[in-house]
Order: C-alpha cells, then sequence, then structure tokens
C-alpha cells in the first residue's frame, strides 16, 4: 500500500530538511515553508520519505497510509471550512 | 400561538415590540419549549434542510448526527455557541444575542440533547457588552425552572482576534487553551479533545423554531436546498445600514429596497465578509442570494454580510487596508499565513500607493502561494478578497499605478475597521 505524506502546518517551522532529502516531492516556499507537489509517496521514494519524516527537527511531517486521511492532516475539516 | 409564516421568525418580536424579549414575552411567544428526545429532534432538523448560518452552510442535521455518534464512542460532547462575531461588517449575533436571547439559548439546549451533552458554552465577542445580559437571562431559566433539565448554560467572553472565532479556535478557547485554530475538526476533537457542536447563534436560533413549528414549517420560505430565514447584516451606501431578516434566495436588489436605497449609486458589492469577495455589481444586484447559487461563482454569504461600495471610493484601496489588518489578525502559528498574508497587504499597498508595477506579478504569485495552507481558512479568506478585488477593480490598477492613486484614495472608508489590537492582546 502507498503512503500519504502530511505536513502540520502549526508544527512546522520552517526548518526546510524535508526539501532538501525529498525534493521530488516537496519544494519550499519564499519563506522556506514546505510545498507538497504531491502526497501520494510513489514506492520507489518511501525510503527517501521516510529519511525526511526522521530528519525534521519538529516532527511536522508524517506518513500515514494513504486510505488513512488521518487527524493530522488537513481533509478532516474540509467539510467545515466556515466561521461557525 | 404565532407562527409569522413569511414574515421575520427570529426577530419578529423585536420588530413588534422595539423591546429584547425577556424570558416571559419569549414564553408567551413561542411557547413552551419541547421535550421530545434528541433523536427527534436530530431528525426533524435533518428533515427541515437547516444549513448553519456561520459561513459553511453545512447540513446543521449532519452536524449534530456526527457529533452524536462520535459522543457515543469518546463518552462525552460538548456544545459551543458561536456568539463571537469577529466579523467587522456583521452585527446580527450580536443583534440577536441582545433581542431574542432566549431563543438561541433554547436552540443550544436542544442541541446538546440531541449530541448528548450536558454542557453549553455560549462565546461573546469580548467587548462588546452582551455579557450581563446573557448571564441574566441564564438566571431567568434557572429562576423560572426553564429549559431541558441536565443541560448547564455558561456564558465566555472569547478574544477579539478576527481568528478567534472559528470553530476549532473557540473549541480550543472553551477547552482553557488559546483560542487558535487547530488542524483538527472540532466534531472530532473540541473543547477537552471531545466531540463538540460548535455552531452560530443564528442557527441555534433556527433550530429552536424547528423544534416547535416542524421542519415543513421551516421550509415555507427560502429555497429547497437552503430553506428558511436568514440574517443579513447590510452596510456601506445604503440609506439604512442594519440587519434584515430576509427569505434565503431572495435578492441583494431586495434588500436594498427595504433599507431604503442607495444613499449614492454603487459601484460593487462586498459579499461574505472581509474573508468574502468582491462582486461587480451587475452580476449580483439581481441574482438569487442562496449558498447552491453562489458557489457557481465562487462567492458565498458567508455570515450574511453584504456592503455596498459607492462609485466615489476605491474598491482598491479598501481592499488594502482591510487585507492589512486581516493580516495583522493571524493567528501566528502557520508559516505561510503568518508570512503569506502580510506580504499580499504588502503587495496590495504598493500596488495602490506607490507604483510599484512589481507588485501586480508578485501578488499573484503569492496568493497562488498562500491559500489553501494554514490550519484554518484565514489565508484562503485573505486570498479570496485579494484577488476579487483585483478582478472586479481591474480597470483601476493601471490609474493607481500611474498616478499612485485614484479620486476614491482620499474618501473616508465605507469599510469599517476595528482599531487595531495590541501586540499583548490576550489569546485566552
Amino acid at each position: 500500500m502507498s503512503n500519504r505524506l502530511q505536513v502540520d502546518i502549526v508544527a512546522c517551522d520552517g526548518y526546510g530538511a524535508c526539501a532538501e532529502v525529498l525534493p521530488e516531492m516537496i519544494r519550499v516556499d519564499e519563506w522556506g515553508y514546505p510545498i507538497l507537489t504531491s502526497d501520494i509517496v510513489p514506492p520507489v521514494l518511501t525510503r527517501h520519505a521516510r529519511r525526511a519524516v526522521t530528519l525534521c527537527p519538529k516532527r511536522a511531517l508524517s506518513l500515514a497510509p494513504a486510505a488513512d486521511r488521518g487527524t493530522g492532516g488537513r481533509p478532516t475539516k474540509a467539510a467545515s471550512r466556515g466561521r461557525a | 400561538m404565532s407562527r409569522h409564516d413569511g414574515g421575520p421568525r427570529l426577530l419578529a418580536g423585536w420588530l413588534e415590540t422595539d423591546a429584547p424579549a425577556g424570558l416571559a414575552a419569549h414564553a408567551g411567544r413561542y411557547g413552551e419549549l419541547p421535550t421530545n428526545p434528541g433523536s427527534w429532534i436530530t431528525r426533524t432538523v435533518i428533515d427541515s434542510g437547516l444549513c448553519g448560518r456561520g459561513g459553511a452552510w453545512v447540513l446543521t442535521g449532519s452536524k449534530l448526527t456526527t457529533v452524536a455518534a462520535n459522543a457515543a464512542k469518546a463518552g462525552a460532547a460538548y456544545v459551543v455557541v458561536n456568539g463571537a462575531e469577529s466579523e467587522p461588517a456583521a452585527a446580527k449575533d450580536k443583534l440577536l444575542l441582545r433581542v431574542a436571547p432566549h431563543l438561541v439559548l433554547d436552540g443550544a439546549e436542544l442541541a446538546a440533547v440531541a449530541v448528548g451533552a450536558r454542557r453549553v458554552t455560549l462565546c461573546l465577542h469580548r467587548g462588546a457588552g452582551l455579557l450581563d445580559g446573557l448571564r441574566g437571562a441564564i438566571a431567568e431559566r434557572a429562576a423560572a425552572g426553564w429549559g431541558r433539565a441536565g443541560v448547564r448554560l455558561t456564558v465566555v467572553e472569547s478574544p477579539r482576534w478576527y481568528v478567534c472565532s472559528e470553530s476549532t479556535a473557540l473549541a480550543r478557547f472553551v477547552g482553557g487553551g488559546p483560542a487558535k485554530p487547530r488542524m483538527v475538526a472540532a466534531y472530532l476533537q473540541g473543547v477537552r479533545d471531545k466531540p463538540t457542536l460548535v455552531s452560530n447563534t443564528e442557527t441555534f436560533a433556527h433550530l429552536a423554531l424547528i423544534a416547535r413549528y416542524g421542519a415543513e414549517w421551516f421550509r415555507r420560505v427560502g429555497t429547497a436546498r437552503t430553506p428558511g430565514t436568514w440574517l443579513v447584516t447590510l452596510s456601506g451606501a445604503v440609506s439604512r445600514p442594519g440587519v434584515y431578516e430576509v427569505p434565503v434566495g431572495g435578492s441583494a436588489a431586495d434588500i436594498l429596497r427595504r433599507a431604503g436605497g442607495p444613499t449614492e449609486p454603487w459601484q460593487a458589492l462586498l459579499m461574505g465578509g472581509y474573508c468574502g469577495s468582491w462582486r461587480r455589481l451587475g452580476e449580483v444586484l439581481d441574482c438569487p442570494l442562496a449558498p447552491e447559487v453562489l458557489q457557481e461563482s465562487r462567492a458565498s454569504l458567508g455570515t450574511g454580510i453584504l456592503v455596498g461600495l459607492p462609485e466615489s471610493a476605491c474598491g482598491l484601496v479598501e481592499t488594502a487596508r482591510v487585507v492589512s489588518w486581516l493580516a495583522a489578525q493571524n493567528a501566528r502559528q502557520c508559516g505561510p499565513c503568518f508570512n503569506g498574508t502580510p506580504a499580499i497587504a504588502d503587495d496590495l499597498t504598493r500596488l495602490t500607493r506607490d507604483r510599484d508595477r512589481l507588485a501586480w506579478g508578485r501578488v499573484q504569485r503569492r496568493m497562488e502561494m498562500v491559500a489553501g495552507r494554514g490550519a484554518c481558512s484565514h489565508p484562503d479568506g485573505v486570498v479570496r478578497l485579494a484577488s476579487s478585488a483585483l478582478d472586479t477593480f481591474a480597470d483601476d490598477i493601471p490609474t493607481h499605478l500611474a498616478h499612485g492613486g485614484c479620486s476614491g484614495s482620499d474618501q473616508p472608508p465605507t469599510l469599517p475597521l476595528p482599531a487595531s489590537l495590541p501586540a499583548d492582546e490576550p489569546w485566552r
């Protein structure tokens, strides 16, 4: 099963280690914060993705099975984008 | 028992008596609070098609079902009434809480029964002057033995920052934390990480009437997809600015007529508040205002805000000013937002005032870069407002780049802004 890469943007401090280890999937914006160019990790990049997760000093990057949208990513809030 | 068919529902008492409704007046007008079980309340709300009035227009019945199911697993649930109303151009929640507090509290108690919560927390915008009135209303209910047994009502003032009225931020605040947005939805992990129903003040007031008069009654006005009335705060160049209760699906022209017409010709309309969007007058004035219609053009009613921009004003200058304010209101949590929104505000100022031609392309790139990358939708809202301004007022941009302004630059502001908050303004 393939994995999904997730950034906890609240935890992220823009160190940029992830983009250096995994440039195939992550680039940084002008302030150094990661932009995922795709979030499904192809099997060939799984090892690099795991290294990127380990290297993040803020533990802001995580891998989850692609089917599991978890509670750490944005999709959980997709249905309630208003101000309630 | 009056049912106010076709007319105002939430504001009926206020419009007839010109006085806020105490418990006796409230009970006389609407009758007893229904004693049906929670499952019946949920079923009725589902059938009514009620959509949340806090901006997302999600089906309230679905939300009740979800929170109830999550609560059954988690062993607890909370209800938060969002009366924080931090939108500077919005007044409807404050009005409703002032003139019909028991309608809101009835709805909140019934919702608590529906999701299995024992505690309701009503959040008010700090400094709005509503706290004593709501405390009084709650005391009045307790003294009269009014309300659903086993549900405790409390009222608090939430911090004044704009993003504090976001649902996850408010749930976090009620749980004792800072009022800053979280990545996880409140219906999963809200107050003290328990499933939490966070809904807008107006939503609860509608729910209180649906529980009394039924789903079919609720559907008698509004559209098939979005039944009922809604509260609209109309301001700008209008004879009688204020809050109007109208059926969903009516046009801005209808509301404008009721408000005595414009004080001078309009050039554009701001829809949905400061994280909403500008629209050219011709595109929207006669269009049915309903979420399902507006979403086709990626617009939204938001929390029911309409501002008419007069011909004499400058939409670019107004937007640059509001975006600067919004940028300062971010939660200081997410890098793309706390870096990106001030940068976008700076670009807009350079574009409208400083003849910086490069700012045009730069702001386009930054808007694309920042949207969708926050824990909450604050950056998305800033981008929505900014990009709709650059589109709606595109013809004015060359004038600003050539002269550093236009004839509207020195006009008094149409969009109201509160004084900026000090850096040490609390988040708790």
